[in-house]
C-alpha cells in the first residue's frame, strides 16, 4: 500500500489483512514496485493528493508497473487521480492519466454522496463477481468522472466501467486490465467490500 | 436506486466504558464498546458513532484506544466525538482508525476550526454537531432554535439554523443535529428543526435526539434528514437496528 500522506491507511490495510492479504504500507519505490499488488489509496483534495503522490515518485512507479502488468488497485482519490485531470474549485490539476477523462463536482442536491449505493457493474466484471446486483457500497465524495466513453478498439480490450448514482451517473469503479479502481471504499463497506478485495486479490493479482 | 438512509447507533463511552446499555444475549460484556460495535455491525448499522463523555482529559488515551481497537474488526465507518479541540485531536483519532471525527462546543469558542480542520483532513471526514433547542425565555434568536452548550443546558445565544449554514460555509461535510429538547424524551425527532436545518444546507444532515419507536424515523427522513441517529432505544433493545431498517423500508425509503 502506498503511504504518501493521504488519510486513514490504517482501515484499508485492515480490510486487505482480512481478506489474506500480506501488507506493507511504504513510500519506498523499490518495495512499491515489487509488491505483488500495488494499492492506492486516497482521501480529501484532488490537487493534494496528487502533490503527494508525486512527492514520492507515485505516478513513475504506476506507469512502471503497469508497463509489466503488475496490478494496481486505486480506492476513492486514488481512483480519481488515475484519469487526465481533476477540476476543484476552480482549481485544474493534471492527474496520472491512465485514463480519459475529468474528475468534476458531481450535480446533486446533497453533497458528498456520503452513505451507501447500489453500483452497475458491466457484464464481465472481476470485481463485483458473486455480488447481487443491489449490493451497496460506501461511498465519501462530492468530485467523480461524469462522463466516460471509453474508444473503440479492435486490438484492445476497452476498460469496464462501473456506474453508480447521486444527482447524476458518475463512475464507480474501473477494471483494465492491470490497473483497476473504485471510487467507494471496499475498506468500509463491510462484508460486500471485502468481497471486492478478495476479487481483487485472486483473480487480478492472482 | 440511490444513496440508502444510514441508521446510526451512538455509544456513549466513559473512560474507554459504554455509558448505559443492557446485556443483549450475544454479548459477553455490553459495557465493552468494541463488542458493542461488532454487534450492531452485525445488525446492520450503516455506520457507528463514538461519543465520548470523559470528563477527564487525562482518559483521553484510553478513547483512542477503544477506537483503535474498534477498528482492527469493524469494517463500517466510524464517527468519533467529544471533547474534540484541536486539529492535533481530529488528527490523532484519524490516525487511531476514526473515518470522521465530530466537533462540538470547541467550534462554538472558536468557529475558524472547522475550516482549519477541514482544509488539512477534507471537509469529508469533518462533522459539526449541533446540540439546539427551542428558545423559551430569555432572548430569542431569529429561528428560534439556539446552540446549548453543557448537555443542552446552557444557551449561547447562537442561532443553530444559522450556526449549521455558517458549519458548512466554513467546509464541514456534514452536520449531526441533536435535539436537546427531543433527546432522551423517546417522543420523535424535533421535525421543524430538521426542516429548517435541511433547507440552508446541502451537506447530509444526520437526524438525532428523540426516537422512541420504529415509526418516529420515516418523518425524520421526509423532514430532510438523510441519516438518522440514536443512542438509548439500541442501548436498552427498545429498538433493533433490523427493525428500524424494515419501517424504513415499510414507508418508502430506500435502506441497506
Amino acid at each position: 500500500m502506498l503511504d504518501y500522506g493521504s488519510g486513514n491507511l490504517r482501515s484499508a490495510e485492515r480490510a486487505l489483512r482480512r481478506v489474506g492479504a500480506e501488507v506493507t504500507v511504504t513510500a519506498d519505490a523499490g518495495a512499491a514496485l515489487a509488491a505483488d499488488g500495488l494499492v492506492v489509496p486516497g482521501v480529501g483534495a484532488f490537487a493534494a493528493c496528487m502533490a503527494g503522490l508525486a512527492g514520492v515518485d507515485g505516478p513513475r512507479i504506476i506507469e512502471r508497473r503497469l508497463a509489466g502488468g503488475r496490478p494496481v488497485l486505486g480506492i476513492c482519490v486514488g481512483m480519481q487521480v488515475l484519469f487526465d485531470h481533476g477540476v476543484e474549485w476552480g482549481e485544474h490539476t493534471d492527474g496520472c492519466g491512465q485514463w480519459p477523462g475529468t474528475v468534476e463536482r458531481i450535480k446533486a442536491g446533497v453533497l458528498p454522496h456520503m452513505g451507501w449505493n447500489t453500483v452497475r457493474a458491466p457484464s464481465g466484471s472481476v470485481l463485483f463477481s458473486g455480488l447481487d446486483a443491489d449490493t451497496r457500497f460506501y461511498f465519501v465524495h462530492s468530485f467523480g468522472v461524469r462522463r466516460w466513453e471509453p474508444a473503440a478498439s479492435s486490438v484492445l480490450r476497452p476498460p469496464l466501467v462501473a456506474w453508480a448514482h447521486h444527482g447524476e451517473d458518475f463512475v464507480a469503479a474501473v477494471e483494465n486490465g492491470a490497473l483497476a479502481a473504485t471510487q467507494f471504499h471496499p475498506e468500509k463497506s463491510g462484508d460486500a467490500g471485502a468481497t471486492v478485495l478478495r476479487n481483487w486479490l485472486r483473480d487480478v493479482v492472482g | 436506486m440511490g444513496v440508502a438512509v444510514r441508521v446510526i447507533p451512538c455509544l456513549d463511552v466513559d473512560a474507554g466504558r459504554v455509558v448505559k446499555g443492557v446485556n443483549f444475549r450475544e454479548l459477553r460484556d455490553a459495557g465493552d464498546p468494541v463488542e458493542m460495535a461488532a454487534v450492531y455491525d452485525a445488525e446492520g448499522a450503516d455506520e457507528l458513532t463514538f461519543l465520548d463523555v470523559t470528563a477527564s482529559s487525562g482518559e483521553r488515551e484510553t478513547m483512542y484506544d477503544v477506537v483503535r481497537r474498534t477498528a482492527e474488526q469493524v469494517f463500517i465507518p466510524l464517527t468519533v466525538g467529544g471533547g474534540v479541540r484541536s486539529c492535533d485531536d481530529v488528527d490523532t483519532l484519524l490516525r487511531s482508525g476514526a473515518d470522521k471525527v465530530s466537533i462540538n462546543t470547541a467550534a462554538i469558542a472558536r468557529p475558524e476550526l472547522l475550516g482549519e480542520a477541514a482544509r488539512r483532513f477534507g471537509s469529508q471526514c469533518i462533522v459539526l454537531s449541533v446540540d439546539a433547542r427551542r428558545v423559551t425565555g430569555g432572548a430569542p434568536t431569529p429561528s428560534g432554535f439556539e446552540v446549548t452548550t453543557h448537555g443542552g443546558r446552557r444557551g449561547t445565544g447562537i442561532d443553530a439554523i444559522e450556526w449549521a449554514a455558517r458549519g458548512q460555509e466554513l467546509g464541514v461535510g456534514e452536520i449531526l443535529l441533536n435535539s436537546m429538547d427531543a433527546d432522551g424524551t423517546r417522543a420523535g425527532f424535533d421535525l421543524e428543526m430538521i426542516e429548517r436545518v435541511r433547507t440552508v444546507v446541502d451537506v447530509p444532515v444526520i437526524a438525532s435526539g428523540g426516537a422512541g419507536k420504529v415509526e418516529d424515523f420515516v418523518p425524520a427522513v421526509r423532514a430532510g434528514a438523510d441519516a438518522v441517529l440514536a443512542a438509548s432505544v439500541f442501548h436498552f433493545g427498545v429498538l433493533r437496528i433490523g427493525e428500524v431498517k424494515d419501517a424504513l423500508r415499510a414507508g418508502g425509503v430506500e435502506v441497506r
